[in-house]
């Protein structure tokens, strides 16, 4: 039993030097990963601000609009259809790099949700303190900055770990595009050796650690952020 | 009070009865299916061999499994999967054979039997019709689409520089090729005429990339279907029903 299994991890592994296409796909799931939580990050709280200073306000009532318009679109999509759009029709004349294409659909599909989750940080601030910070001579985007977006965003802190986490996991799909990314790493290995569970059981692994890590980091971080409650 | 929970007991009794004796029957009718139904593991994206038409699989590996299950005097059921998961499906016993345009591999050998072949292929070439890539050796360097653990993904990973990239479907493969996106897809030779067909701006080079064979895989512990079904194809191939098969959906290719 111990000698088959070592057998099957030679040969899925090693021969070949296969552990390389899981290296390099953990490498392109990072890298997309990454790029894609920035570019998240940056339209949600660009569209979160918008939103919330029309509920708010009552002004920005075009540019409201066309956020809701995006995070319409985007939530009533599934990301695999979002890529391939992306990839198949958006540039569909062009040679594009597909990490790039994946980095863009990913990231516009993280700004939705992402955006959503600031808002529900911003409008879970009590009105008070918009008024307090107002009375002191701050004006609006003063306050937004210095009393509003610092506790809402140790308020939203947990959802967004967790969105980041499903980020992570949901760029499995980019092996649509035909970008070798960590699953399709398992998968091209799988199409060599015809065993399904070496590769799959090594995938799933990795993305459990990679979440576990990042886990950790976002509750370090809420732990620093929550010591000064007292 | 107490005459409820008497009548609840006695319920759940009876339940959990009929619901064993639910069990037992349907155990023994899907044992006796199971004997009757030949599973054919296939990825239906691979004309003329296996496509959909309508909600029907329908193509040449179709219509020989259908004819070698009437030789057997069994029914055939169809799984339509991904390419890459046909072998395992067939290996671990979740399917009895496989179909799906399969070519013999001293790899694909160590984890199943092979029947006899029973169709011919070649691995082709398809550019853009402006392409300065004129046979296989002007592929060195270059962007190379196939589909996932076809042949044409194994040989092309031992072109020398090439970038491989490996998409799930044939077809998206020659869409990235149309769209300038790759330099060229290796593909076998028969839904490459159905692609270029359909796809405007391709052309096949003459001149192939390799010739293999097809057959029908098996599991490696069921020597008896092996045995079974080989005799079957014989049978098939004696009796001319073979060619006349593949002569409906090839010649229907270049009306």
């Amino acid at each position: 039993m111990l000698q088959t299994l070592q057998d099957r991890f030679v040969t899925n592994f090693i021969a070949d030097d296969r552990w390389k296409y899981i290296l390099e796909g953990l490498g392109v799931t990072l890298r997309v990963t990454f790029f894609a939580v920035l570019i998240g990050i940056v339209i949600g709280f660009m569209v979160a601000v918008v939103r919330s200073t029309y509920d708010r306000t009552g002004k920005l009532k075009i540019l409201n609009l066309f956020c809701k318009l995006y995070l319409t679109v985007i939530r009533g999509t599934p990301v695999v259809v979002q890529l391939l759009i992306i990839y198949f029709v958006i540039f569909g004349s062009s040679d594009i790099s597909k990490t790039l294409v994946a980095v863009m659909a990913f990231g516009l599909n993280s700004g939705a949700y992402v955006a959503e989750i600031f808002r529900s940080g911003i409008m879970s601030i009590d009105n008070g303190q918009f008024e307090a910070g107002r009375s002191l001579g701050f004006n609006y985007v003063q306050t937004m900055l210095h009393i509003i977006m610092p506790q809402a965003f140790k308020n939203v802190l947990p959802a967004l770990g967790n969105e980041f986490i499903v980020l992570l996991k949901e760029t499995s799909v980019s092996g649509y595009i035909a970008l070798q990314d960590l699953t399709k790493a398992g998968d091209i290995i799988r199409s060599r050796t015809y065993d399904a569970f070496m590769p799959l059981i090594a995938v799933a692994l990795i993305y459990l650690a990679m979440v576990l890590i990042f886990t950790k980091l976002v509750n370090m971080l809420e732990r620093r952020l929550r010591s000064s409650d007292h | 009070m107490k005459m409820k929970k008497l009548v609840s007991v006695l319920l759940v009794a009876a339940c959990s009865v009929s619901l064993v004796a639910c069990g037992g029957k349907k155990e023994e009718e899907k044992k006796a299916e199971e004997d009757k139904t030949l599973v054919m593991a296939t990825n239906a994206e691979f004309p003329p061999y296996e496509y959909y038409e309508g909600e029907e699989v329908v193509g040449i590996d179709v219509d020989i499994a259908k004819a070698v299950a009437e030789e057997l005097g069994m029914e055939l059921k169809i799984e339509d999967m991904a390419f890459d998961s046909v072998i395992p499906a067939v290996s671990s016993g979740k399917a009895d054979i496989a179909l799906a345009g399969l070519t013999v591999t001293d790899e694909r050998k160590e984890n199943l039997n092979f029947t006899d072949t029973y169709a011919k292929a070649t691995q082709v070439i398809i550019v853009k019709e402006d392409s300065a890539i004129a046979g296989p050796d002007d592929l060195e360097g270059k962007k190379i689409g196939v589909q996932l653990g076809t042949t044409g993904d194994l040989y092309a990973s031992d072109i020398k520089d090439a970038e491989v990239e490996q998409y799930n479907k044939g077809f998206e493969a020659v869409q990235a090729t149309m769209q300038g996106k790759i330099d060229a897809v290796i593909i076998d030779s028969e839904p490459a005429k159905e692609f270029v067909a359909e796809a405007e701006g391709l052309k096949i080079l003459d001149e192939a990339f390799t010739e293999e064979e097809y057959a029908i895989g098996i599991a490696k512990d069921n020597d008896e279907l092996l045995e079974k079904v080989n005799k079957a194809l014989k049978t098939l191939k004696e009796s001319g029903k073979l060619d006349e098969i593949v002569a409906e959906y090839i010649k229907a290719d270049a009306e």
